[in-house]
């Protein structure tokens, strides 16, 4: 049987577009159909904005790639109509051990916090998270949705006009041009847009190559991330293994700089490494091997004119702590409502500009996070890895060294202190729910409180009074009432010190603004500034 | 706020340089840096207020 990501999914057919007289012009083209491109794509079509998504391929991710994807992202594709079938499939794990030389130095358990949909992490292949995306447009097309998804579409050139952006776009039966008034670039770390947009990429290069191997095996090892700092399978480096769907395994194993990379991914060379580290009793076979370097960078703008960068394109960071694909998801998230009030004429262009600010920061926390991950995994001087190993040493027999054991720090979400688009806070309610936070989920009555949030502008009020709708320059917040009594949970996340809460809570779910009452004039003000209106 | 203390502190400053060198005796240079390491962050952890570490390590980091 064909693996998933051997079946074109969307494979090329000849659209009208390549046959008008004039090029046509689309709302929105979105270049790539990885995660982060289906995700932007499902998100505008879903709010009734057309889109047509162009890659040059026609199958989903070949080989697991990013595996590993947390609660916020997981959120997201609540909203998407798409996290049931990831969640369902998805491996859930919460215990990691941590070896150093020989031995296991210490385990730890993540002990989620209750009171959410969603758990910590899950473990998927991207083929698998990419396939349901796709069956997530296909259920769009069905019922009309504006989206359109086109494989074997290759954009040759793309050029900001002022008012809209011009593309030429290679195909199998030739060359089509094409319009959009905005682009959304998802193309990936490679990103072709930004290179012939000849955009800035910089950041610092890691000199170190990474040998991924999936392996389908029958093994007992339980649903745990093992991780080894200098085993003596892999002397001098590190190792994790980690557990995916399908009793796939995810064998990370660090090589150094100096390498052949073609030598080294020949089965003859990767078989004994899996061998040394598996036991030879433990029989597998290699589903797909793959060599990887990696940086950390960014753009310096993630918005430029009408072009619009997100996921990988925009920002690069090492694969330490699941932040590839999960902060690509938070930066369409974060982009595509903020888009649609744009192109629906309700807010100013300049709106868009407080993604370029929100994400960076973004951005940078992952880029810090994965860094310091890398440096504590590789170290890079004498000292560094003498502090390394103490830490290491230590761990196994005291506590405090535990916190500073860096095997990545797993992704969570960024709070968009300082936004432009934050409105005012109520120094009595909780800090995780401030203005810029991402709204924390919890049980309410009848299901669980982001599920009924959805999306929108939403006025969140707990045992206070509002509108049933507030409507402000043609955006309406409406009400979801709730009351402290419902559950713990609820009060514990939102009131803090408060008796009663009235939250204004953006089409992304985060935080806009807080108040203990209700109070028109301060809610239409903060509508406006979280709108870029103000 | 607490700040570094860098008056003295030990009570019997001579018993105290005396173990510090104890401690390393018969170990490898290599060994020994491993030590001094540990004992950084064990005596880091120990003090745990930021503001005081990073004076400390201001206060060692050469003059220049």
């Amino acid at each position: 049987m064909n693996k998933i990501f051997e079946i074109p999914l969307y494979p090329y057919t000849r659209s009208p577009d390549q046959d008008a007289a004039a090029p046509v012009r689309r709302k929105v083209v979105v270049v790539g159909a990885g995660p982060v491109g289906l995700a932007a794509a499902i998100d505008l079509a879903q709010q009734g904005v057309e889109v047509v998504v162009l890659d040059d391929n026609d199958k989903v991710s070949f080989g697991s790639r990013a595996i590993c994807f947390a609660k916020r992202p997981l959120e997201i594709l609540d909203r998407l109509g798409c996290g049931e079938p990831m969640v369902q499939k998805g491996v859930q794990w919460n215990v990691g051990k941590v070896f150093f030389d020989d031995r296991q130095v210490y385990e730890f358990n993540l002990l989620p916090e209750d009171g959410h949909r969603r758990p910590a992490f899950i473990n998927l292949q991207q083929y698998y998270f990419e396939e349901y995306l796709v069956n997530r447009v296909r259920e769009l097309q069905a019922v009309g949705a504006p989206i359109e998804l086109r494989g074997g579409n290759k954009v040759l050139s793309a050029e900001d006009k002022g008012d809209h952006v011009a593309l030429s776009v290679d195909t199998p039966e030739g060359e089509y041009a094409l319009e959009a008034d905005w682009l959304i670039a998802c193309d990936g770390a490679g990103s072709p847009i930004r290179q012939m947009m000849g955009l800035d990429f910089v950041g610092r290069v890691f000199e170190d190559n990474f040998l991924i191997a999936d392996v389908i095996m029958e093994a007992d090892f339980p649903t745990e991330r093992w991780f080894w700092f200098d085993p003596p399978f892999n002397r001098g480096q590190s190792a994790l293994l980690h557990k995916q769907p399908d009793g796939v395994w995810r064998i990370d194993l660090q090589l150094g700089w100096d390498i052949d990379k073609d030598e080294e991914k020949k089965p003859e060379n990767v078989i004994p490494r899996l061998k040394a580290m598996l036991g030879d009793e433990v029989k597998f076979d290699l589903e797909w091997v793959s060599i990887y370097t990696f940086q950390c960078r960014r753009m310096e703008k993630f918005r430029h004119g009408r072009v619009i960068f997100a996921g990988d394109a925009a920002h690069q960071v090492s694969p330490f702590g699941a932040r590839g694909a999960n902060s690509g998801l938070q930066d369409t998230d974060n982009l595509c409502w903020k888009l649609k009030l744009v192109i629906e004429g309700q807010a100013p262009e300049t709106l868009l500009d407080s993604y370029d600010a929100e994400r960076i920061h973004g951005a940078d926390e992952n880029i810090l996070n994965s860094s310091r991950s890398t440096d504590f995994i590789t170290p890079k001087s004498e000292i560094s890895r003498i502090f390394r190993d103490a830490v290491l040493d230590l761990s196994e027999q005291v506590a405090f060294a535990r916190p500073l054991v860096n095997s990545g720090r797993l992704s969570v979400p960024c709070t968009y202190d300082g936004s432009p688009l934050n409105g005012p806070d109520c120094n009595a309610m909780p800090a995780r729910t401030r203005p810029g936070s991402p709204a924390i989920d919890a049980p309410v009555q009848g299901g669980w409180l982001l599920s009924q949030l959805g999306g929108g502008f939403r006025l969140l009020t707990i045992d206070a009074d509002a509108p049933e709708v507030l409507e402000e320059g043609g955006i309406a917040a409406t009400r979801l009432a709730l009351s402290a009594g419902d559950t713990p949970e609820l009060a514990d996340r939102y009131l803090g010190d408060a008796l009663s809460a009235v939250y204004l809570i953006r089409p992304d779910q985060h935080v806009a603004a807080r108040w203990e009452r209700y109070d028109e004039a301060a809610v239409r003000a903060a509508l406006n500034t979280a709108t870029g209106r103000a | 706020m607490s700040t570094l203390n860098t008056a003295p502190n030990i009570a019997r400053p001579d018993d105290f340089y005396a173990a510090l060198l104890a401690a390393h005796e018969g170990l490898s240079k290599a060994e020994s840096d491993a030590l001094n390491a540990r004992l950084v962050l064990i005596l880091s952890n120990h003090v745990g207020d930021m503001e005081v570490l990073e004076e400390a390590l201001a206060l060692a980091r050469p003059r220049g």
